[in-house]
Parts: structure tokens; C-alpha cells; sequence
């Protein structure tokens, strides 16, 4: 469904003197229907610019991103085909506040989503919609209807931003962090729900993250990322047991463990 | 019996911001007893806004407004001196106490500070700032030592703070914060901004000066209850400015006795098989507002064992088993 092939990103830098920056270099992978499939890496490691890149908000120095077929990069030209991409990919940010406009309330963000998909807001159609669409994502309607972000919790608003996934039913999620600023207890909550809709609608996700815990447990496939390379994959349980690249060891190393104790030597 | 090196008996310590007329307290420390000894790492885990952070300031006494000392004592077991902290003025604390018995590394520590200070203009600052007459020379020997102690290399004495790694500037605090061996360090999420491999080079040093003997005693404070449980000897679980559970690392991961502390193990994600052959869970609901907490116990609305009396009456912390807290009515003999 979503193929990669050689992507590589340059950032140059200065006037005079050009400072190059290779945040993504030469990756490829493939994600198919129904995949939740994990970037893992670092801070500076490129999972986040590949992410940009797949969204169509950062243009690729080369190589190709291939979306049911097309070239996401060259073939769409027109603002009517983006529109019709951005309709079939969503996007779920680490801050779920800078999503919203703080100055109107969270419907807003629903009522956009319908108006997109061409259903009137107002209507009961509409209306009903948002309800059993906060309902998926465990919210009671009541609760947040009408309220303004900062009256929200981090995971509530977290949470809406996947109710706009449900009305949306986009074929692609990229999340990129989206728990790393939720509370452990409330986490599971919103990694379920990525679970939940690849289950009911087999959305496919790439989920971006730098926790590797986080990656074992949701994804079908972690890729994992270390200085713009991907230098390991494989399904979860595979990669854990039997890491082959040296980085991917050093992480699994280092990543704290809740029933194995470490000996400090 | 080891010997106490700080207790705390029903501390209250509260925000106390004014509107014009309104007045709203936040609640952040509630009546917290809490008894540190020599040699013990006590983790306090708890999740944003439980007080945590405020609890770290509030054993050394360093309050600041909006944050106010409501009552409780703290006392810190100097030799055979007890200093009763909560009732020294702050020239006291800054020329007897911090730095000297307690020292604190806070909240990314480096990252605050002047980056065009070099490191050895930044350590004699700060050891004048408690000494005004202290020898110089003495003093970057000292700390010299210290940087080799814990594997630094010497010549980062005169680098700045910009030039260094995450990792690097985090020990460069911990050598400051253990320069005149102080009986008691809180650490207060020393490594929350840093990615894992740099994390565990931080841990190490943590745990290095601990068996160097150089810091008997930490307080190391923290969201996660993995690190805790891979530092620490024994974890204290904060809820809402209160502490729910105190207990033996072992004891506690094993068989946690809050329903709070479990839902928190339970929702904990690491690579581990043990850890996926559990489903994963959470907690439902959210902590409450200090401003306005829930009557009886703080957790009622959000625990699947929430009883009449946890809805009316606060349980208080008993010790059910041996050396195991928990304040909780399920555990409670009545």
C-alpha cells in the first residue's frame, strides 16, 4: 500500500559556506493494508522528517514515496489531487494543544473533518456522527462538547484527535509521538485505539516513536532508525530476541526493564 | 537499624495564588511522612502534577512563593545533631544546609544556566553563593577529583556548558551537586530529557557515586516506574499530593498492594515478554484537580475497588505487612 524507495533527505545550511545535514539516508520499506508499523529511533535519527516527507508537508531531496500506486511526490499535481491525499492520510501529533486553535472550541476540529467529507455539521447526520465518533474513542460527548482545549486533559484531547481519524477513516495514520507527552497510566488508552481502528477498518499506521517498549507493543513491524538509516527490522518479538545491528543492541540494553534487573556490573 | 537521615511527619506544603478576592490553593503536598535512611535509594514515583517535584523542593525546605510551608516538621539527622528544618531561616539553610547535608540536582539543571560561564567560574559561583570565603584553589581541586571520580575528563573544568552532550552536562551536575559530600541527594527527573542510551551512562554515575560511597543516601524522583525500579531500593508511590504506597522494590513490582500502584505497573510498556503476555492496560479517568480534590480517598473516582468508605474518609498509610505502607481501606482490619 505505502512503498519508500531510496528517500533521502538533505538539509544544506549558510550562504558561503554550505553545511550538509543527511537527516534521511537512501531508506526504503513497505507497509501493507492493515499494518501498524513502527519508526524507532534517537532524537536526530530522521523518523520525524521521514514522516514529513510521507505527509506530503517536506519535499524529498530523492528517491520516491508510492501511495496506492502513485508517486505521492510526482504525481500529484493539482490542489484538487493533495486535497484528495490529505482525505486518505491523517496525521496525530506528539502535542495534541498545538492541533488546536486555542480560541475555538474543539469542535471545530470535527466539524472541519465532516465539512471535508461533505456532511453538514449542523445536520442530525452530522451531529450524531460526532457523538459516536467521541464515543469510539472513550469520551463521553457531554463531557467535551463545547469546551474550550485548555479545559481538556492531554489524553482527551489526544483521544479527539482520533475521533477525527474515525470520522475521516483515512487509509493511512502517521502518528509521530503521539503518547510521549501522556501519562504512563493513561497511554495504553490511545495505543489501544490505534489497535482498535486496524482492527474494525484495517487503517494502516506508521507509528513514530523513540520508545522501544512503546514500538513492541503496538506494531505488527519496528523499524528501527539510527542516523538517517533504517539498520534493523523485523516483528517485534523477532527484533527483541534477535537484534542484528550493533545500535539496536546497545538500545535494547539500555531501555529499562520492569521484572529484569539490571546488575551494574 | 539504619540511621534516619531525613523525616518528614505530616508535611503540608501548598500554592496559594490570589485574583483580586479569589483565592486558589493548590494542594501539592498533603500530609506526607516519609522517612529516608542511610543507604537507601527511595524512588517517588507518581505522575505530572502529584506533587512530586514539589516534594523534592520541600525536603530541603527550599520554598518559594506561590508555594507556601503549611505545617509538619522536617527533620534531617545531621551526626548527632537534629536540625529541624522547617524552622530555620533561609540564610541558615543556605549556609548550613544546602549543598553541605542536602543537595538537589534539579530539573534539567545545565540547560538553565548562563551558556557562556565556563564550568569552573559556574562551581566556585555556586560554592560562594554558601561560602563567600572559601579558598578558590581548594575548590577546583576538589572538584577536579570528583570529575575523575566519576569519569569525566579533567579539561571539561574549562569548557562551557554549550559545549557539552546532554549526557555529559548531567554529570557535570551530579559532580556539583555531590561536591561537599552531602548526607542526602535528591535527584528530581535527572533523566527525563535524555534518550535511553545516554539515560543508563547517567544512571551509572548515579549509582557509581552511591557505592563509592560518596552519597549515602538519594531521593531520586521520577515518572517511570522502570527506571525507579532498576535504581532504587526501595519505591514510594505519590497519588495527589499524598504517598499511596511505600515499599521494597522487590515486594512492590512483584505484588503491589494499591490498586493505584498496580494500574501504574499494569500500564508500564517494556520490552518484555512478560509485560506482552499481559494485555495492555490503563487507567481510566484522570487525577484529580489539587485545587479541589475528591473527599476520602484521592483515587476513589478512578478504582475498580472503590468502596461507601473510600467515598467519605481519607485512609491513612499503616504498615500491613512488614515494611510494606499502603494507604488504602482494602488492606485496612477493621
Amino acid at each position: 500500500m505505502l512503498e519508500v524507495r531510496n528517500l533521502t533527505k538533505i538539509y544544506e545550511m549558510g550562504f558561503v559556506r554550505k553545511r550538509r545535514i543527511v537527516a534521511v539516508d537512501d531508506i526504503s520499506f513497505d507497509i501493507k493494508e492493515g499494518e501498524i508499523v513502527s519508526l524507532v529511533g534517537e532524537s536526530g535519527s530522521g523518523k520525524t522528517t521521514t514522516a514529513k516527507i510521507i505527509l506530503r508537508l517536506l519535499p524529498p531531496t530523492s528517491g520516491n514515496v508510492i501511495f496506492e500506486g502513485k508517486d505521492i511526490w510526482r504525481d500529484i499535481k493539482t490542489h484538487e489531487e493533495l486535497k484528495e491525499y490529505w482525505k486518505k492520510i491523517h496525521a496525530v501529533f506528539q502535542d495534541p494543544y498545538a492541533s488546536y486553535n486555542p480560541f475555538y472550541r474543539i469542535d471545530r476540529v470535527l466539524h472541519q473533518a465532516l465539512e471535508l467529507i461533505g456532511v453538514d455539521p449542523r445536520s442530525t447526520e452530522g451531529r450524531n456522527r460526532i457523538r459516536e465518533a467521541l464515543l469510539y474513542v472513550g469520551l463521553n460527548p457531554d463531557d467535551v462538547l463545547g469546551k474550550y482545549p485548555h479545559q481538556l486533559s492531554g489524553g482527551q484531547r489526544q483521544r479527539i484527535m482520533i475521533a477525527r481519524c474515525w470520522l475521516l477513516k483515512p487509509k493511512l495514520i502517521v502518528a509521530d509521538e503521539p503518547v510521549s507527552m501522556i501519562d504512563a497510566s493513561m497511554r495504553g488508552a490511545i495505543i489501544k485505539l490505534f489497535m482498535q481502528l486496524r482492527d474494525d477498518y484495517k487503517t494502516t499506521t506508521i507509528f513514530i516513536t523513540h520508545d522501544l517498549g512503546l514500538a513492541y507493543h503496538v506494531s505488527d513491524k519496528i523499524l528501527v532508525m539510527y542516523k538517517g538509516k533504517i539498520v534493523d527490522q523485523g516483528a517485534p518479538d523477532e527484533l527483541i530476541k534477535k537484534p542484528t545491528h550493533e545500535y539496536t543492541k546497545r538500545l535494547l540494553e539500555s531501555v529499562p526493564t520492569l521484572y529484569k534487573k539490571w546488575t551494574w556490573e | 537499624m539504619p540511621l534516619p537521615v531525613l523525616e518528614l511527619e505530616n508535611v503540608r506544603a501548598y500554592y496559594r495564588q490570589s485574583f483580586g478576592n479569589i483565592t486558589r490553593v493548590v494542594r501539592a503536598v498533603d500530609g506526607v511522612s516519609l522517612k529516608i535512611f542511610e543507604g537507601d535509594i527511595v524512588g517517588i514515583v507518581g505522575e505530572s502534577g502529584c506533587g512530586k517535584s514539589t516534594l523534592a523542593n520541600v525536603m530541603m525546605m527550599n520554598i518559594k512563593p506561590p508555594l507556601q510551608f503549611v505545617d509538619g516538621a522536617i527533620r534531617l539527622y545531621a551526626g548527632d545533631n537534629i536540625l529541624e528544618l522547617h524552622k530555620l531561616p533561609i540564610e541558615v539553610l543556605r549556609e548550613r544546609v544546602w549543598g553541605k547535608e542536602v543537595a538537589i540536582i534539579p530539573q534539567a539543571a545545565l540547560n538553565a544556566l548562563m551558556p557562556t560561564i565556563r564550568i569552573r567560574r559556574l562551581i566556585l559561583d555556586i560554592v560562594k553563593s554558601h561560602d563567600p570565603d572559601v579558598d578558590e584553589n581548594e575548590v577546583i581541586t576538589r572538584a577536579v577529583k570528583r570529575f575523575k571520580e566519576i569519569g569525566l575528563p579533567e579539561h571539561v573544568i574549562n569548557m562551557y556548558p554549550f559545549e557539552l552532550s546532554g549526557g555529559m552536562r548531567q554529570r557535570v551536575v551530579i559532580a556539583i551537586a555531590t561536591l561537599l559530600n552531602p548526607r542526602l541527594l535528591i535527584a528530581d527527573e535527572p533523566t527525563s530529557a535524555l534518550d535511553v542510551v545516554t539515560q543508563k551512562m547517567v544512571l551509572k554515575t548515579l549509582v557509581d557515586v552511591y557505592k563509592m560511597g560518596i552519597i549515602k543516601s538519594i531521593a531520586f524522583i521520577t515518572h517511570d516506574i522502570a527506571t525507579v525500579r532498576q535504581i532504587a531500593s526501595r519505591i514510594v508511590v505519590m497519588y495527589a499530593g499524598k504517598i499511596v504506597e511505600d515499599s521494597l522494590v522487590e515486594d512492590i513490582i512483584v505484588k503491589p498492594l494499591h490498586p493505584y500502584t498496580d494500574g501504574l505497573i499494569g500500564s508500564v510498556l517494556t520490552p518484555e515478554e512478560e509485560v506482552r503476555k499481559r494485555r495492555i492496560k490503563y487507567i481510566p479517568g484522570q487525577p484529580p484537580d489539587l485545587a479541589n480534590p475528591p473527599p476520602g480517598c484521592r483515587f476513589h473516582p478512578r478504582c475498580s475497588f472503590a468502596m461507601d468508605i473510600c467515598r467519605r474518609e481519607e485512609p491513612p498509610l499503616v504498615e500491613v505487612e512488614k515494611g510494606r505502607f499502603v494507604a488504602c481501606w482494602l488492606y485496612m482490619k477493621r
